[in-house]
């Protein structure tokens, strides 16, 4: 006689809550935050998000010797998102490629609505990315050390911008896609926002969500930011004990 | 009402009170609420809420004397850095008036001058001179960098605490107001000046700092301590405005 066994059977409740990682489903990977770590730069952060680790230089607002991207009434924000060759399994060919290239694009709009450009007319603020570690989400997190680098380095904004993804996984919707859980889930959407007025700054989504699955996807991805704004300023203050 | 107290660190974001307070600098009004642009310590002054900054960018002020590398000599003008966005120009009718003769012979490219900032301009152009008493070319010496915003603290009450320095290491030390510092002396006393002087900035949002430098100065001078406590009032926080910038 043959058996059906469907995944109802096999499955206990526990297992469905939980995660490959063994996290439930609105909990982020551990995370540090330390600002202040290179001593020629500007400002500067290091951050660390599950298997991610990520170094952020910003250098500026300092003069601009390119005329065409010289803006008179306010300073350019340039970010460089790049990931180091032994950043993930195998080897990443060096330079930037179309994923670099779109990442450092959206960066540099994610961050930009908080600072005041304003203040410093005809010049630029530069900003690195540099990933050290890939394992997911890397985009999130150099947004995140991005902004704390920015704080470090005395540029003055509206507020810490703070990112975060969300998704759906193995049919569940869930907070901070692992590699995994990104390679092999249905959609991945990272989110960037103001915490104090909860204004995004970022939306990108990859895959299929129905609208009810977005509204749980963003409303997670938020408190996510919530919780993850919570260690950039524990990381800026701590600098200066 | 305000939700914040006096010399308290504040980062960007933080509300600091409602719109009964005016809104100085380093903050910004949103929503009737005074926010912080910066990390920084708070000041209160009478209704003014202000945020200063603990690392910042010089940027250039008319009147401020600042300390800067020439970079560049030009047809009839020398380009200088002066630690800021935007760089400084020299005319070379302010060196040599009405007569055409070579710059390079006056001014040459890496040479450090102490300027004032003579006009800075819509385009942000920044012109530099050479009028006023002190102000010219540095021979020899060391240049350290400060954050703009601590000078004041290096600077001291009525000029204290460079005196200090000035006296122990017997260096000559002239203060930029862009957060340049030039020193020259004994090579070894130029070394402990920049050692404390590095520390000063270090700790410039801490109070007690003066003892704490006197007390560094001995040490690394190996002098005894002192025995006689001063009295004089601990200083804490931020010196008033612009403790004036001093000449040898």
């Amino acid at each position: 006689m043959i058996t059906i066994i469907t995944n109802n059977e096999l499955s206990t409740g526990i297992e469905t809550s939980k995660r490959a990682d063994g996290r439930a489903f609105d909990e982020l990977r551990p995370i540090k935050i330390e600002a202040g770590v290179l001593k020629r730069a500007d400002g500067s952060a290091y951050l660390e998000l599950g298997g991610n680790k990520i170094l952020v230089a910003v250098y500026g607002p300092r003069e601009l010797h390119i005329r065409r991207l010289m803006q008179p009434n306010r300073a350019v924000l340039r970010c460089r998102y790049n990931m180091a060759p032994f950043s993930v399994d195998g080897r990443k060919r060096p330079g930037p490629d179309r994923r670099s290239v779109e990442i450092s694009k959206i960066t540099s709009e994610a961050l930009s609505p908080a600072v005041f450009l304003e203040k410093f007319p005809r010049s630029t603020i530069d900003v690195f990315i540099e990933v050290l570690e890939a394992e997911g989400g890397t985009r999130c997190a150099g947004i995140t050390a991005a902004s704390v680098a920015l704080a470090d380095a005395g540029v003055p904004m509206r507020d810490i911008i703070v990112s975060c993804a969300a998704g759906k996984a193995d049919g569940q919707v869930v907070l901070d896609l692992s590699e995994t859980e990104d390679k092999e889930g249905e959609a991945d959407m990272p989110i960037a926002i103001m915490p104090r007025t909860g204004e995004i700054t970022l939306l990108q989504s990859d895959g299929h969500l129905t609208s009810e699955e977005f509204e749980k996807a963003l409303d997670l991805a938020i408190n996510g930011c919530k919780k993850i704004s919570e260690e950039q300023k524990k990381a800026i203050l701590s600098r200066y004990g | 009402m305000i939700f914040v107290e006096d010399k308290e660190i504040v980062i960007p974001g933080d509300i600091l009170a409602d719109e009964d307070y005016h809104a100085g600098r380093g903050t910004f009004k949103e929503n009737n609420k005074i926010t912080s642009s910066l990390v920084g310590l708070v000041a209160i002054r009478d209704k003014n809420i202000s945020v200063i900054p603990l690392q910042s960018k010089y940027i250039p002020k008319r009147g401020d004397v600042v300390i800067g590398e020439i970079t560049d000599i030009r047809f009839s003008m020398w380009n200088l850095d002066i630690n800021s966005p935007y760089s400084g120009i020299l005319p070379a009718s302010d060196v040599f008036g009405k007569e055409k003769r070579d710059l390079s012979k006056a001014f040459n490219v890496g040479d450090v001058l102490f300027l004032r900032v003579v006009d800075v301009d819509e385009v942000k152009k920044v012109k530099l001179g050479l009028k006023g008493r002190g102000l010219g070319k540095f021979r020899g010496g060391i240049l350290i960098n400060i954050t703009p915003t601590k000078v004041p603290r290096l600077i001291g009450k009525k000029g204290s605490m460079i005196n200090m320095i000035k006296d122990e290491t017997r260096c000559e030390v002239t203060v930029g107001q862009n957060g340049v510092v030039w020193v020259k002396g004994k090579p070894d006393m130029e070394r402990v000046a920049e050692k404390v002087i590095n520390m000063i900035e270090e700790q410039a949002h801490t109070s007690g700092l003066t003892d704490r430098v006197r007390n560094m100065l001995f040490e690394l001078l190996g002098k005894e301590k002192p025995l006689e406590k001063q009295e004089e009032t601990e200083e804490t926080g931020e010196e008033e405005e612009d403790g004036e910038e001093l000449i040898q």
